[in-house]
Formats: structure tokens, C-alpha cells, sequence
């Protein structure tokens, strides 16, 4: 892909990012900070790439251990998210 | 033969991971990447109601599988194989590339353990350590960065990014812009993370000159990653490290001047910072769902920042110049004399409440010290079944992160329809019987609207002061906020002091009502 069709991309992600961020109930920023650390590491992707490649050997380890890295952020982030939201709840009528 | 036949469906698929020419431009790789980058917009989009955030944070694990599964597909490991018969496919017959499942095993083994990692931290964590917990997290997403883009620096074939023998210059800059901001995330986080857990003083580290010295290595940094892109491929190396090492020194440096009590806009841009670290990874890659996710985590940190700053009435320039907290003393400290004010025990505190049709309560990150939650939710529970309306009221920085306390809340099992944000409750207090202060002090000091000398002046403050009565729950008389100022509601005719342990004072009216 050229460089102004991934900027135009990036550019009008910063703006759906936003406005959607402002509709975020104040009451769920916590979650948010956790979900948003979960989905940025879709870094993993990179790490995926150069783990997979192994004519480069460091490259390679570096890779193998950029996965770690995002797996735990990954998993931690959406588990504890998730974990959080449960607790929003309406209390039942008795 | 077999191996060929093994190997067929992945040269459909797959550009082999080594090819040289660069990235094929799949158009179902590309919409795959989109699809993912749309779930990662729809996950934030849940969080705009707490009945939408549960299949929010589904959409957001969705995204994460596609993009996971597109990269595996598209970049399954593979081996070279030399002198191979020539076929259709491979004309020359030289060498053909085997799907290599060893490998394909230790990239799976890498994502178990953190698998391990991440769900064991996640079920285990106090929801008062969260903000540890995110600084911690954050810093694993930066460092991450830096792993990905120093594995494009030494292996860029593998990512496409060869032109000619070389890596090209806008990849270069891409690059360095990740490994840099990567870098600044780590150590940042790290400080944030060490500061928050208490492992480090909350006191900020001022070090003489430290704002020449910041700009400089932040200058140094911008030209380095110039001379990286146009240095030729021989003479990179030097330069990318310099570069990393100095971006590991910036994080440590703007961060350890920073207070304690301004760690909450801190970890805010440290979100953001992992955000804009994915975003310029995106750039090297070409790859969309990263950028789309980047600008999401960017724009998302970047606009709590300026959330928490504005309720702390505090510039964003001042928290990162950093020192807040360090010249305290100075300020509220000798013009306090002693002032009359009235003491109150559980027994009254029970009886006003039962009187009372209307209870705000404020709590402060005092209150989730104490471990009093659970205590306060008993009385709430207690006062509505005799027809008390009780409303909790959250000011932005009661916490220690961007809606923290409200997480402490709902922990205790407080419905949020009960809880309030500033602007919507404020108006109330005037209608209110009782305002109830548990663990709070700052936000509820009027100083902040009269006060201009007050270091608190501007910020926006509960009008407790227009409530009919007032219980102020505190240790003791001694103690003052973190700014340090003398609180004028302690004084007021219709304020009640409940001098004790947080916990202890709500048990004791829990058995009162009883």
C-alpha cells in the first residue's frame, strides 16, 4: 500500500477514534484503558511475521518473544475487561 | 512428493514470508485486515453503555482472532528447500518453500505461555491495583514495538520492506518513529508502574537542568532518526541503537519528575503513547487493522489525558513539566489554626440518615484504602429499604486511574444507575439531605471556587456546601489532602466530623440502623 492511502487510513481512524472515545460512559474508563491496551496489541501481528521468517535468527527471537509480550497483554487485557464489565450489573428487584 | 502436495494449499494462499519484492497485495489479506481494525472500532463503540460493553469486549476479541489467524495464514513459517524438480509453479526449479510446522509449534508455544501469563495477572488482580496492572501492560505493549521493529531493521524481507539492498527511507523513518515512541512507552511505564505500586516514592525526582537535558535527547532523537533513513544500508546499525538507548532514557526521564497525584493523567498518556507505537508499526507494516487500532488507543489515551487534566484544572504541560506535589508545605501549612468544628458519633450519623429523603454519597480514594466499599454498599442496601433515595457521586479524579472508582463501586455491587458524574449530580446538593464524604477532601473543597492563592483554585469541586447536612468521615483532624490545603467544609455549622477509620465508622452505622 502506498503512503497516503495508509495516512488517509490513519487519519480518519483519529477521527472515528474520537468520537467514539467521547461516547464512552465515564463510568467505563477504566475498562476502556484496559480494552484499548488488549487491542493495541494487535502489535502482535509484527511479531508473528518475524517470528515465522527464519533465514534471520535474531530477528526471529525477537519475534518469538514480541509474542509473549502482546500474548499476555492480549489475554490479560480482554480477560480482565471482561472481568470488570461483569461487575456492571443491575442489581435484581427483590 | 508428499511434502509437495503438503505445500500446495500455502502457495495459494501464502506469498512465501521471504519474498523480496515486498508484501503481495492479497485483497483478502487487505479486507481482513479492515474487518478486524471495524471490530476494534465497534469494541470501543460497546463501552458507551455498561448493557453494550460485555458484547463489546466480544467484538474486540473477534477483531483480535482475525488479525491473529490472517498472519499466521498468510505468514506460516516456512523452510527453504533447494534443488527441487521444476514444475509449474517454480520454473527455475531451484528451491521451493516447505511450510515448517517446528516452527509454526514454538510461535504457538509463545502464545500459551503468554496466554498463561495474561489470564493468570487478569483473574488474580485487585480492582485497586488496576492502575498498576494497565501501567504494566502498557509497557509490555511498548516494548513489544521495539521487538517488532528491530526485527524489521535486521530481517525487512520478511516484512517486504527491501528496496534494492536496502531498506527504504520512509520505512526507515516509520521504523525508527516506532522503535522510539516503543521505547518511550517501556520505561515510562515502568516509572508509572513502580510509582503506583509503591515501589518507587510518589514524590517527584527533579533533576537540576532536566528540561535542557529532556529537550535535547528529544531533539537528538528526531535527528537520529533522520541520518537513520539516510544513512546506507552498511552504516545503520550504530544508529538505530543510539536511537533505542536514548528512547529508553526520555520514558525514564519524563516520568520520574511527575507526582504521585498526577499518575492518573500519566498512565492516560502512556495509553496513548502505546496507541501511537502500534500506529507508526502499522505504517511499516501496511498493515490496517494495526493502524486502525492505533489511532483508536491514541486518540482514546490522548482525550482521558485532557479528561483528567481539566478535573484537576491543571494544563497538560504543567503535569508532564512535572513537580507538582514537591513544593507542598510551603502553602496551607502555618495559616491553619485551631477551628471550632462539631464531632459526631455512628449513633447520630444513623439517626440523621434514617431522617433523610435524599443522601449523596462522595467517595474518595480514601474509602477503596480503607476497603470500606462493601461496608458502604451494607448501609446503602440498609437506607433504601427505608425508603432513603442515595445517590453516589464520582468526581473524575476519585481514583487513581480515569473511572476507577467506579469500577470500585460496581465491585461492591452498587448498581450504576445510582452513580453520578460531577455535572449530573452537582446541581442536587442544594435538594439533598445529607451529604455523605467518606475518603474524599479535595473535591469537595470549596477553596477551589473562592480561593484564588489556593493551589486547588479552578478545579471543579461538589457544592456540598448547599446540602443540609454533612458528615465528613476522616481519620483525623490532622490530615489534609494531597494539595495540602485546610478545607472550610470541616467548619460549617451544618458539618458533622466522623473522626475515624473509614471501614470501622460505616460498620458501626450499618449496626446503628439496624
Amino acid at each position: 500500500m502506498d503512503f497516503i492511502s495508509i495516512l488517509s487510513i490513519f487519519v480518519l481512524a483519529c477521527f472515528v477514534g474520537y468520537y467514539v472515545v467521547w461516547s464512552v460512559t465515564p463510568a467505563l474508563h477504566t475498562p476502556l484503558m484496559a480494552v484499548t491496551n488488549a487491542i493495541s496489541s494487535v502489535i502482535i501481528v509484527g511479531a508473528l511475521i518475524a517470528a515465522a521468517a527464519a533465514d534471520v535468527p535474531g530477528a526471529k527471537w525477537l519475534g518469538l518473544l514480541g509474542i509473549v509480550l502482546a500474548s499476555v497483554n492480549i489475554f490479560g487485557g480482554f480477560a480482565v475487561t471482561a472481568r470488570m464489565l461483569a461487575m456492571y450489573k443491575k442489581k435484581e428487584k427483590k | 512428493m508428499r511434502r509437495l502436495l503438503l505445500a500446495a494449499p500455502f502457495m495459494v494462499l501464502a506469498t512465501p514470508a521471504h519474498a523480496a519484492t515486498g508484501e503481495a497485495v492479497n485483497p483478502w489479506v487487505a479486507l481482513a485486515y479492515l474487518v478486524s481494525g471495524v471490530f476494534f472500532i465497534l469494541a470501543l463503540r460497546g463501552l458507551s453503555s455498561p448493557s453494550t460493553s460485555r458484547t463489546g469486549n466480544r467484538f474486540g476479541m473477534i477483531g483480535m482472532l482475525i488479525a491473529v489467524i490472517t498472519t499466521l495464514v498468510t505468514h506460516f513459517p516456512t523452510v527453504r528447500e533447494e534443488k527441487i524438480v521444476p514444475g509449474p509453479n517454480f520454473p527455475d526449479g531451484s528451491a521451493i518453500y516447505l511450510p515448517d510446522f517446528a516452527s509454526f509449534g514454538e510461535i504457538f508455544v509463545a502464545i500459551a505461555i503468554g496466554a498463561i501469563i495474561g489470564i493468570t495477572i487478569a483473574r488474580r488482580i485487585a480492582m485497586t491495583q488496576m492502575p498498576e496492572l494497565v501501567a504494566a501492560f502498557h509497557s509490555l505493549v511498548g516494548l513489544a514495538a521495539v521487538l517488532v521493529g528491530w526485527a524489521a531493521y535486521l530481517n525487512p524481507g520478511a516484512f517486504g520492506l527491501l528496496v534494492g539492498d536496502g531498506i527504504g527511507a520512509v520505512s526507515k523513518v516509520e521504523m525508527g518513529l516506532g522503535i522510539a515512541i516503543g521505547a518511550i512507552t517501556f520505561s515510562g511505564s515502568v516509572i508509572a508502574f513502580a510509582k503506583l505500586s509503591g515501589r518507587m516514592s510518589g514524590s517527584p525526582i527533579l533533576l537540576p537542568g532536566r528540561h535542557l537535558i529532556n529537550l535535547g535527547t528529544l531533539a537528538a532523537i528526531i535527528v537520529l532518526t533522520a541520518l537513520f533513513a539516510m544513512a546506507g544500508p552498511s552504516e545503520t546499525m550504530p544508529l538505530i541503537i543510539v536511537l533505542t538507548v536514548l528512547a529508553f532514557l526520555i520514558g525514564f526521564l519524563l516520568i520520574i519528575p511527575i507526582g504521585g497525584a498526577d499518575m492518573p493523567v500519566v498512565v492516560s498518556m502512556l495509553n496513548s503513547y502505546s496507541g501511537w507505537a502500534a500506529a507508526a508499526m502499522g505504517f511499516t507494516l501496511g498493515n490496517t487493522a494495526m493502524i486502525i487500532t492505533g489511532a483508536l488507543v491514541g486518540s482514546s489515551g490522548a482525550i482521558l489525558s485532557y479528561i483528567m487534566c481539566r478535573a484537576m484544572n491543571r494544563s497538560f504541560i504543567s503535569v508532564i513539566a512535572g513537580g507538582f506535589g514537591a513544593e507542598d508545605g510551603a502553602g496551607g501549612g502555618e495559616a491553619r489554626e485551631a477551628r471550632p468544628y462539631k464531632q459526631g458519633s455512628a449513633d447520630d450519623a444513623a439517626f440523621m440518615l434514617e431522617q433523610a429523603e435524599k443522601v449523596i454519597i462522595i467517595p474518595g480514594y480514601g474509602m477503596a484504602v480503607a476497603q470500606a466499599q462493601h461496608a458502604l454498599r451494607e448501609m446503602t442496601d440498609i437506607l433504601e429499604e427505608k425508603g432513603v433515595d442515595v445517590k453516589f457521586a464520582i468526581h473524575p479524579v476519585a481514583g487513581r486511574m480515569p473511572g476507577h472508582m467506579n469500577v470500585l463501586l460496581a465491585e461492591a455491587s452498587v448498581d450504576y444507575d445510582k452513580v453520578f458524574e460531577l455535572e449530573d449530580i452537582n446541581s442536587e446538593f442544594a435538594q439533598a439531605d445529607v451529604a455523605f464524604i467518606i475518603g474524599a477532601n479535595d473535591v469537595v473543597n470549596p477553596a477551589a471556587k473562592t480561593d484564588k492563592s489556593s493551589p486547588i483554585y479552578g478545579m471543579p469541586v461538589f457544592d456540598v456546601d448547599k446540602a443540609k447536612q454533612v458528615f465528613f468521615i476522616k481519620r483525623s483532624m490532622g490530615g489534609v489532602g494531597y494539595a495540602g490545603v485546610d478545607n472550610d467544609v470541616f467548619y460549617m455549622d451544618q458539618t458533622m466530623m466522623l473522626l475515624s477509620d473509614a471501614k470501622k465508622m460505616v460498620e458501626e452505622i450499618v449496626k446503628a440502623l439496624d
